[in-house]
C-alpha cells in the first residue's frame, strides 16, 4: 500500500509542536516588520504529533538500509555504521556548541579537528589534512582551486587542462570543470588501468593536474602508480587521488607514498559515518608540503604539547585559497570518524582493508563462472566489477535487470553501468563488515539469476514483483515533472 | 573494537575457494615499494567503553550551549528542536541508506525528499527546489555559478550585508572560475540600495542580498529584485527560514533563485556542521540549476512512487557539462527539516518566529537602554538579530559574561569596521525573558 503524502494527512486547526509563551512585552509583527513584509498565508500542513510520527516511520519501512541487509553498492563503500558514533556524535559538548564561541570555550572540540586531521594524514601517508570540504565533490572542487593557486603562485600560467582516465567518477570531470579547467580523458587499457602510453601523450605544458582513483573503478590497484605519478610531475603537473577507494588500503599503503600531491577521502564511506540516504558526508582533503599554505581558513593550529596544549582557529592564512564552508565543515561527521579510527587502532584498520579484499575477492572468485569479471579474471582489491554482457548477449538480459531481480532475492544491488568503460557493469563492493554467510546469501542469488535469465528471463525483465512499487516511468517524470505536491499552493488550502 | 564479522575459520574457507594461501597473497598487485612496512601510527584501539570515556572527556572539556546561555547566531542557530525530528530522522532506515539510486527499495527517502522541496517552495514561494546542498554558502555560491552560465556575463553584484562567511566563500569560487564581485556598501546596517544600482551594469550576472540581512535587518527585495531583472540579471535573495514564518516569501517579489542556511529547522548547531543548505529557484531554470530534485511518477501498475529526475543535468551523466559537481548532499538534515515542518505547522512556524521577532526587540530595546550602548538596527525593521555599539570593545564583555555563562554575540569590528566597537546578538524563542534580563543586568555592569 502506498503511504499518503503528508499533506493529505493534514486537518485544519491540528497541532502538534509545543512552544513557550510569549512572556515579554507583545507587539504585533505588522508593527515591529511592517505590514508590506508580513505573508499572507503559510501553506504547511496541520497535523497532530502522532500522525507526523506514524507518517515518517511508515516512509522509514520503505526504504532499505545497512541497518536492515547487505548493501554492495560499488564506490560506496556501505560497510556497518556503528551505533556509538552516533552516541558520541550527540554528546552536548559536540553537539550544543556554536561555530562562533570563543576558542578558549571549545578546545575539545578544536582538539578533535586537529587529532583526526593528524590521523588522517598518517593514514594516507600526507603532510595535512583539512575536514572542511561537505562532500568528496567538495574536497575534489577544493583540490582544484589548490592546484590553480599553485601554478599562479609559481607564474606558471599556461596550466589550463587536467587529465582524466575515461574510468573517473563523473564529480572528477565536473570538478575539474567547476575551475575552470578543461578536462583532457584519457583512455584505459585492457586491464583496466591507466595506458602508460595515452598518459605519456596526454601530458603536455598545459597540464594541471591528473586526477586518478586509485585502486581505481574497476576495483584494480594501478600497478604502475610510481610511474604514472613520475610522469606527471615530470611534465609540470601535480596528481590528485579521489580517495574514494581508500577503504582497500587502510595500513596497506598510502597515497603520499605512491607520489599523490593531494587527495580527498570520504569520512562517510571509508571511515564509517552513515550516509544519511545522501548526505551529510565530509571528503577531508589530504596534502603535501607543497599545497599545505593553500589550504582553506580557518587552520586548526595547535601550540604546546600534551595536557598544556592549546588550539586555535588561524584565519592569517596569506596564500590559502579562502573559505569554503560557512564554518568548519561537517563537524559532527569528523567527531564519528574519530571515533571509529580510535575504536580500531592501527591493527584494526588493517584488517578493514585486509577483509575488504578479501570479501570483494571470494565474491569474484564464486561468481567468475555465471558472469564476466571486467578486465580479464584478476585479483580485485575491495570490489569486483562483473559484467551481464554474456546474459545479455544470450537472451537480453541487462545489468539493470538482475539489479531489480536482486531486490525479490532481499538484496540492494550493485552499482549499474559504471564504470563507464565496462558494459552492462555490475560494481560490487561487499565491504569488511560482511559475514561469509551473507556473501554466500547473495552469491547464490546472483547464481539463480544468471540461472532465470536463461530459463525464465521475463521474469527478471519484469523485476522486482516483491517491492512497494515496480519499475517506474522515469521518461514519464521528466516530461510531466511533479517535483512538488501541487494541490498545497491552490487557492483552498489557505492557512 | 571490531566490526568485522568473519573469524578464522571463515576467512580459512573464502581463501581456499579463491584458490589462495593467505590475504597476503590477495595483495599482490600492490608493488613493493608502495607497500608500508610498519603499522600506522595511530593510537592503539579502545574499547567501547573506554571509547566514550575518551570521547566524553574531550565533550567535556567544551563550554556547551545546553549548560550555557546562548545569544550568539550569525548563520547557526539555536532554535528548539522537537524530540520527535531527532527520533525519527536518526532511525537507520533513513540515515544508513545511500542515495536512493535504486527507487524501488528507497520509496521512504525518495517521499521525503519530495515532501521536503514541496515544503521549500511553501516557504519560499519558489517554484522548484532541490534535494538540499552542503550549505547556504556553497548555495549562494552555485547560484552564482548558474547566473554566470546562464548569462554568459562576467560578474556578480553582492551586498556587503551578506554573511562575511557566504561572501568569502562566493570569493573563493569566483577566483578559482575568474569572475568578478562587486561589493555593494551598507548604508547603516542595510544595503545601499542606490549604490547598488550603481554597482549593476550590462555584464552582471546576478545581485544578491540577505533578508533578514546579516545585521538582523530587512532589506528592499523588491527594489533590488527590479534592479536586477531590469539589467538582465538574476536576482539572488538569502534567506533565514525561521523568519520566513512572518515575512512575505521572495517568490512573491519575483526573485529568481532563494537560498537559505536550513540548520535551524530541527538540526543540531553542531558546532557548524553538518548544514543544509536549501536551493529553490523559478521553474525556468528547470535544466540548469544544480544539484538532486525527486519527481513523482507512476509504476507500470500506475502505483504513485518517486525518483530521482531531470538527472542529465548531473555529474555521473554529463561529467564535465554538468550544471553542477555536487554529489553527496544534505539528505538527511533535509529530513529532519522536513519532519520539524510538519511538527510545527503553519501556526507552530509563525508561532516560532514571533516569539524571535518579540524577545529580540524586547532584548534590543532593553540593551538600548543601556547606558553606553546603542542598538544600530533602530530606523529599520529587524528580525531575530541586531548590531550594539558599545563604547568598549565587545572581546572584553564577553569575557566577563562567560564567567555568568553567557555566551555573548559576535564582535563585529574586523568583519565591519565601519560599524565601529558593535556586535551581533541574536535572540530565539528558547531564551526566556530572564535569560535576556540576566543578559541586559550582566552587560549593565560591565559597562558602567
Amino acid at each position: 500500500m502506498s503511504e499518503k503524502t503528508i499533506f493529505q494527512l493534514s486537518r485544519k486547526g491540528r497541532r502538534a509542536a509545543s512552544l513557550p509563551a510569549c512572556d515579554v512585552p507583545y507587539t504585533p509583527p505588522s508593527a515591529l516588520l511592517g505590514e508590506a513584509n508580513l505573508r499572507s498565508r503559510l501553506p504547511l500542513p496541520e497535523l497532530a504529533e502522532l500522525d507526523v510520527v506514524r507518517h515518517f516511520t511508515r516512509l522509514s519501512h520503505r526504504n532499505y538500509c545497512i541497518d536492515t541487509g547487505f548493501y554492495p553498492l560499488g564506490s560506496c563503500t556501505m560497510k556497518y555504521n556503528p551505533k556509538v558514533n552516533e552516541r558520541t556524535a550527540g554528546l552536548p559538548g559536540f553537539a550544543s556548541l556554536h561555530p562562533l564561541q570563543p576558542d578558549k570555550t571549545i578546545p575539545g572540540a578544536l582538539a578533535l579537528v586537529y587529532e583526526l586531521q593528524a590521523l588522517l594524514s598518517e593514514i594516507c601517508g600526507m603532510r595535512a589534512a583539512t575536514l572542511q570540504p561537505a562532500a568528496g565533490a567538495h574536497g575534489e572542487l577544493l583540490a582544484m582551486m589548490m592546484v590553480k593557486a599553485y601554478h599562479a603562485d609559481r607564474g606558471d600560467s599556461g596550466r589550463t587542462t587536467v587529465v582524466i582516465p575515461d574510468s573517473a567518477h563523473g564529480t572528477n570531470p565536473a570538478s575539474a570543470a567547476r575551475c575552470g579547467f578543461s578536462v583532457r580523458p584519457i583512455p584505459s587499457n585492457s586491464r583496466g588501468c591507466t595506458d602508460l602510453d595515452a598518459l605519456s601523450r596526454a601530458l603536455d605544458g598545459s597540464v594541471a593536474a591528473l586526477m586518478l582513483t586509485n585502486p581505481n573503478t574497476v576495483g584494480l590497484f594501478e600497478s604502475d602508480i610510481v610511474e604514472i605519478c613520475r610522469r606527471a610531475h615530470e611534465a609540470g603537473g601535480l596528481v590528485y587521488c579521489d580517495g574514494a577507494n581508500m577503504n582497500a588500503l587502510l595500513g596497506l599503503a598510502r597515497p603520499g607514498d605512491m607520489g599523490f600531491d593531494v587527495m580527498h577521502c570520504n569520512l562517510h564511506k571509508t571511515f564509517s559515518t552513515p550516509h544519511g540516504g545522501g548526505g551529510p558526508g565530509c571528503g577531508a582533503v589530504c596534502v603535501m608540503d607543497k599545497l599545505e599554505p593553500y589550504l582553506p581558513v580557518p587552520v586548526v593550529t595547535k601550540t604546546g604539547e600534551g595536557p598544556s596544549a592549546t588550539y586555535r582557529l588561524d584565519s592569517d592564512r596569506p596564500s590559502s585559497i579562502g573559505r569554503i564552508h560557512t564554518f568548519y565543515g561537517a563537524f559532527l561527521i569528523a567527531v564519528r570518524a574519530y571515533t571509529y579510527i580510535r575504536s580500531l587502532g592501527p591493527d584494526g584498520l588493517r584488517a578493514v582493508a585486509e577483509n575488504a579484499v578479501l570479501n570483494a575477492n571470494y565474491i569474484r572468485s564464486r561468481l567468475a563462472e555465471c558472469y564476466d569479471v571486467a578486465c580479464g579474471n584478476q585479483l580485485c582489491m575491495h570490489e569486483v566489477v562483473l559484467s551481464a554482457n554474456r546474459q545479455k548477449q544470450a537472451g537480453g538480459i541487462r545489468a539493470l535487470d538482475i539489479s531489480k531481480r536482486l531486490m525479490d532475492y532481499g538484496f540492494h544491488p550493485p552499482t549499474n553501468y559504471f564504470p563507464l568503460i565496462v558494459p552492462e557493469a555490475l560494481m560490487i563492493e561487499p565491504t569488511e563488515t560482511e559475514s561469509k554467510e551473507t556473501l554466500d546469501g547473495f552469491i547464490d542469488a546472483m547464481i539463480r539469476i544468471a540461472g532465470e535469465a536463461e530459463t525464465e528471463p521475463e521474469l527478471v525483465k519484469s523485476a522486482p514483483h516483491d517491492t512497494v512499487v515496480g519499475r517506474l516511468d522515469e521518461t514519464a517524470a521528466v516530461k510531466r515533472l511533479d517535483t512538488r505536491w501541487e494541490p498545497l499552493f491552490g487557492p483552498d488550502t489557505d492557512s | 573494537m571490531s566490526y568485522i564479522s568473519n573469524t578464522d575459520a571463515d576467512r580459512a574457507e573464502m581463501l581456499k575457494t579463491i584458490g589462495v594461501d593467505g590475504i597476503e597473497d590477495l595483495l599482490a598487485p600492490l608493488p613493493d615499494e608502495v607497500r608500508l612496512k610498519r603499522p600506522l601510527e595511530v593510537p592503539d584501539a579502545l574499547d567501547e567503553c573506554s571509547l566514550i570515556r575518551h570521547l566524553q572527556e574531550l565533550a567535556a572539556r567544551n563550554a556547551d550551549l545546553e549548560a550555557n546561555l546562548c545569544f550568539l547566531g550569525a548563520g547557526c542557530y539555536d532554535h528548539f528542536r522537537p524530540t520527535v525530528v531527532g527520533m525519527l530522522a536518526s532511525r537507520g532506515e533513513f540515515a544508513t541508506s545511500y542515495t536512493p539510486y535504486q527507487p524501488e527499495l528507497s520509496q521512504g527517502m525518495l517521499q521525503a525528499i519530495y515532501e521536503y522541496q514541496t515544503l521549500i517552495c511553501a516557504l519560499t514561494g519558489m517554484d522548484l527546489s532541490n534535494a538540499s546542498m552542503y550549505d547556504a554558502a556553497s548555495g549562494i555560491a552555485e547560484a552564482a555559478l548558474m547566473a554566470l552560465g546562464l548569462t554568459e556575463r562576467n560578474e556578480v553584484v553582492v551586498s556587503r550585508a551578506l554573511h562575511p562567511h557566504y561572501r568569502q566563500t562566493l570569493r573563493t569560487y569566483l577566483t578559482a572560475t575568474g569572475h568578478r564581485l562587486v561589493e555593494a556598501p551598507l548604508s547603516g546596517v542595510v544595503t545601499d540600495v542606490e549604490a547598488m544600482k550603481a554597482a549593476i551594469g550590462p555584464d552582471t550576472a546576478c545581485v544578491i542580498v540577505q533578508q533578514p540581512n546579516f545585521l538582523g535587518s530587512l532589506e528592499d527585495v523588491d527594489a533590488v529584485a527590479r534592479a536586477a531583472e531590469r539589467a538582465g540579471a538574476l536576482s539572488v535573495v538569502g534567506v533565514d527560514p525561521i523568519a520566513l514564518g512572518l515575512l512575505k516569501p521572495p517568490g512573491e517579489l519575483g526573485v529568481d533563485v532563494v537560498v537559505g542556511e536550513g540548520q535551524s529547522l530541527g538540526n543540531p548547531m553542531g558546532f557548524g556542521g553538518p548544514l543544509l543548505g536549501f536551493f529553490a529557484c523559478k521553474s525556468k531554470f528547470a535544466r540548469s540549476f544544480p544539484g538532486r530534485i525527486v519527481g513523482a511518477t507512476t509504476d507500470g501498475l500506475g502505483r504513485r512512487g518517486y525518483v530521482m529526475t531531470l538527472r542529465t543535468r548531473e555529474q555521473d551523466i554529463r561529467r564535465e557539462r554538468a550544471t553542477s559537481n555536487i554529489c553527496t548532499n544534505e539528505t538527511l538534515l533535509a529530513l529532519a527539516a522536513t519532519i520539524y515542518l510538519c511538527e510545527m505547522g503553519s501556526a507552530g512556524l509563525r508561532q516560532v518566529s514571533d516569539l524571535c521577532l518579540q524577545k529580540a526587540h524586547y532584548a534590543a530595546s532593553e540593551l538600548n537602554r543601556v547606558a553606553g550602548l546603542k542598538v544600530r538596527n533602530g530606523s529599520t525593521p529587524f528580525f531575530k538579530e541586531f548590531v550594539v555599539e558599545a563604547d568598549i570593545p565587545w572581546e572584553g564583555i564577553n569575557e566577563k559574561l562567560l564567567e555568568r555563562r553567557i555566551v555573548g554575540g559576535l564582535p563585529l569590528r574586523t568583519s565591519y569596521r565601519e560599524l565601529g566597537e558593535s556586535c551581533l546578538l541574536c535572540v530565539t524563542e528558547k531564551r526566556t525573558k530572564a535569560d535576556v534580563d540576566s543578559l541586559v543586568a550582566s552587560i549593565a555592569e560591565l559597562v558602567r
